[in-house]
């Protein structure tokens, strides 16, 4: 197990990221609401650069809480995904799972703040 | 001293855009490639796409009717919004990269200097390279986009018109500089006659492997208009293509609201019709030697249809006195492109590839730069495929229906 310097906090803007990488292993580091998310930059769809791609609110239909009628699209106000490029595969940023498949999911890492500095533990 | 704290690289591209340089969005099926040796792999793509909309301003100069040349310059060259004179199709509703999600759909915007694309002699050259090189694809037969709409243009003769442009344009600014790049050629189905005038003038043309219907139409592929062309096309010894599409406007697509829905259904129903009616008329008793390719409509719906027409034919074999055997036996013997190959069911898709008899009748196709898209990856990490089988699909297929030298 090893710590990988990332970066200084203020180097991160809100839904910022850095993609780092050391040997084979690619990394994409995600600053999103205050908190810090690390994942593998390997979609398990086709391999595809997973965490390189849009930062976007999940999108949610709106349901009429008794009539179970449609009422267009909309953003979350919570839920925050980082898309594949390659392919379109959606992620959520906190847990790294797709949205319709608890299966399908990033590989984690743990990120540690020490001192204003930013690791991600392989 | 000994930190305990490793160094890493930074990957500068943050983010993949529009903008961004082909061979970073596909940075990692160069890597994909090299871990698999792809360089030692013969692999033909049997279709991947350039947007010859980006080209139209060349195009149209290629139109042999004076009075219509001069109406597309006057629009393409002086209208506002320089729409692509002639096009149908849903040129507004194109919704595949979901919203931004997917940029290499949406648009290739990324830099290409001078320099390159005199070298190469086309930007479309220098994207195309770019793309197959990444991907270890040593040879790739291209398509347009906007026009494989063009079978329901409404005017009768456009889609004869603008097809003979693209054609004369694709060889002398694609083909003919690139031999790596090769086409089944634009064939207007719609008119028989010209159809039949497109063989003879691009059957030989260089970088010309087959000919492609454009699978969106209501066009009756067993129709005795047709039989000619097949024939010429069974002399030549060229293959027929049917590439699919979608088609929002048909009365029973415009039930579904959402585009990825629609899009599932339409690219598959119009190669489910025009098999059916290939498979139920006898036509591959009529061409034996005519190698038939299915393009663009994954492979989840052959062994669906094998099944649906066996059991009926076998109730019902007077209604299709040609045929010999099943119908699932004829559709055996055909050729399929993968792309997008549905995966997501491992053992459905086991079957699927037994079914179809894949090791020797599957072509891989990648669909770059479509949303859709498949590295040669996908069929390489099958883990029910021996080395063999890998390698047929990859390419060996291929050359044993097209003549790459061409």
């Amino acid at each position: 197990m090893a710590d990988l310097y990332v970066g200084r906090t203020e180097e991160f803007g809100d839904r910022d990221r850095k993609i780092i990488a050391q040997g084979d292993l690619e990394i994409g580091v995600f600053h999103v609401d205050g908190e810090f998310f690390a994942y593998e930059n390997n979609c398990v769809h086709q391999g595809g650069p997973a965490c390189q791609g849009k930062i976007i609110n999940k999108v949610e239909e709106v349901i009429h809480d008794t009539e179970k009628t449609a009422h267009g699209l909309k953003f979350s106000e919570t839920d925050v995904h980082i898309v594949c490029p390659w392919h379109g595969y959606e992620y959520n940023v906190r847990d790294g799972r797709h949205p319709g498949s608890k299966n399908i999911r990033l590989r984690p890492f743990k990120v540690d703040v020490k001192d204003g500095e930013v690791y991600v533990v392989v | 001293m000994d930190t305990g704290i490793e160094p890493v690289r930074v990957n500068p591209v943050k983010e993949i855009t529009t903008y961004t340089d082909s061979r970073d969005v596909l940075a990692k099926a160069r890597k994909q490639a090299d871990e698999r040796n792809f360089d030692d792999v013969f692999i033909a793509d049997i279709d991947a796409h350039h947007t010859e909309t980006e080209s139209w301003r060349e195009i149209i100069t290629y139109i042999d009717d004076p009075v219509v040349r001069e109406q597309a310059k006057e629009m393409v060259f002086h209208r506002s919004g320089t729409p692509p004179y002639g096009l149908n199709g849903d040129l507004a509703m194109r919704y595949q990269d979901v919203g931004g999600r997917i940029p290499h759909q949406a648009a290739r915007s990324e830099k290409v200097d001078e320099s390159e694309i005199k070298e190469a002699g086309h930007r479309d050259l220098v994207l195309a390279k770019r793309a197959y090189e990444a991907m270890g694809i040593d040879v790739q037969v291209v398509f347009p986009t906007p026009m494989l709409f063009l079978g329901m243009h409404p005017q009768f003769d456009m889609e004869a018109i603008l097809g003979k442009a693209y054609n004369r344009w694709q060889v002398e600014n694609i083909l003919k500089k690139d031999p790596k790049l090769k086409t089944m050629m634009f064939m207007p189905f719609n008119d028989p006659e010209s159809a039949l005038e497109t063989i003879e003038e691009f059957g030989d043309a260089p970088g010309c492997v087959g000919f492609m219907v454009t699978s969106v139409r209501y066009k009756a592929v067993h129709h005795n208009h047709y039989m000619k062309v097949y024939r010429a096309l069974e002399e030549r010894g060229l293959p027929i293509g049917f590439h699919a599409g979608y088609y929002w406007q048909d009365p029973f697509m415009m039930q579904i609201n959402r585009f990825g829905s629609m899009h599932a259904l339409s690219f598959v129903w119009c190669n489910v019709v025009h098999m059916t009616n290939w498979v139920m008329n006898g036509l591959p008793e009529r061409f034996p030697n005519l190698p038939v390719v299915w393009i663009e409509s994954g492979l989840a719906w052959v062994p669906w249809l094998m099944q649906r027409l066996d059991h009926t034919y076998l109730m019902r074999s007077s209604e299709a006195p040609l045929l010999k055997k099943l119908p699932s036996e004829y559709m055996k013997e055909m050729f399929y492109t993968c792309q997008p190959m549905e995966t997501d069911h491992p053992k459905a898709l086991e079957l699927t590839f037994e079914m179809i008899n894949a090791k020797e009748q599957l072509l891989y196709a990648s669909d770059w730069p479509h949303y859709d898209f498949d590295a040669p990856s996908a069929i390489w990490d099958l883990p029910f495929l021996d080395d063999q089988a890998k390698r047929n699909i990859l390419g060996l297929n291929a050359k044993r229906i097209f003549d790459f030298n061409r």
